[in-house]
């Protein structure tokens, strides 16, 4: 579902030819990232078509999702510096308050997490789909995010506390969601039915 | 007092062991909501993306 593991890539395979496995997680990125299904495929195309030209500079069996993902951060970044769309938010400070009701019935529900996470700032939204979705450490997530390791590691960690804050997580309350609810509507983190406007 | 410090010791041990559950829990949720979003079907505009630059020949 995921394509290859990246840490097994077999470094002898062009890896042009395994781009097209990535693409379903470079477009969940991407979405994670936008919050919008067509300005998030838009940045794909722009990830892929700058891949391309630089494959060499790629070094081979090496993490070519990481390396994907670098790329496609970076254009999104640049891309917002120059449109100025989105104030640079590391900490989340302008997020607002949450507007979602989270019905605590002992479990929560996937649609109340997913909601949570779309008011997290770009920055915390990114940190916390290479470490936490993607299990990267956060020695290669700060690589990718082109900050040091202990920025990564506070960053992470403020995330999550400001997803708990917006969940209105209470101690002792089941913050696990139920798997079964996976197969649900994503809204901010998979291509769903219709675009996330922000 | 070594009463009161192994007491706060305890407290702390315990708050840690609640917070690296917690963490353990948002990761494992935002693991399962980024899974649920793959969708592992390539939209055309890439398969014909690649399909031309692989026709281009490699590299650009």
């Amino acid at each position: 579902m995921t394509g290859p593991d990246p840490r097994t890539e077999d470094p002898r395979t062009d890896p042009r030819d395994e781009l097209a496995s990535h693409i379903p997680a470079l477009r969940a990125f991407a979405i994670s990232l936008t919050r919008n299904v067509t300005e998030a495929d838009d940045l794909v195309q722009e990830t892929i078509l700058k891949a391309w030209g630089n494959f060499d500079k790629f070094l081979l069996g090496s993490n070519l999702r990481a390396w994907l993902f670098t790329i496609l951060r970076n254009t999104f970044y640049s891309a917002r510096r120059k449109t100025r769309r989105e104030v640079p938010d590391p900490d989340g400070l302008h997020a607002g308050t949450l507007v979602t009701h989270p019905a605590h019935d002992g479990r929560l529900a996937m649609a109340d997490f997913t909601r949570a996470f779309d008011q997290l700032s770009a920055e915390h939204r990114e940190v916390l789909i290479l470490v936490g979705a993607n299990g990267y450490s956060y020695e290669e997530a700060a690589a990718m995010m082109g900050v040091a390791t202990g920025t990564a590691k506070s960053r992470a960690n403020r995330a999550r506390a400001r997803l708990c804050e917006l969940l209105g997580l209470a101690e002792g309350e089941t913050v696990l969601i139920p798997s079964s609810s996976a197969g649900a509507a994503a809204p901010g983190m998979g291509p769903g039915p219709g675009p996330q406007a922000a | 007092m070594a009463e009161d410090k192994s007491t706060q010791n305890g407290r702390d041990a315990r708050a840690d062991i609640r917070a690296e559950g917690l963490r353990r829990d948002i990761d494992e949720n935002l693991k399962r909501v980024f899974e649920a979003s793959l969708d592992p079907e390539i939209p055309d505009r890439f398969k014909d993306l690649l399909a031309q630059l692989k026709a281009r020949g490699g590299g650009q």
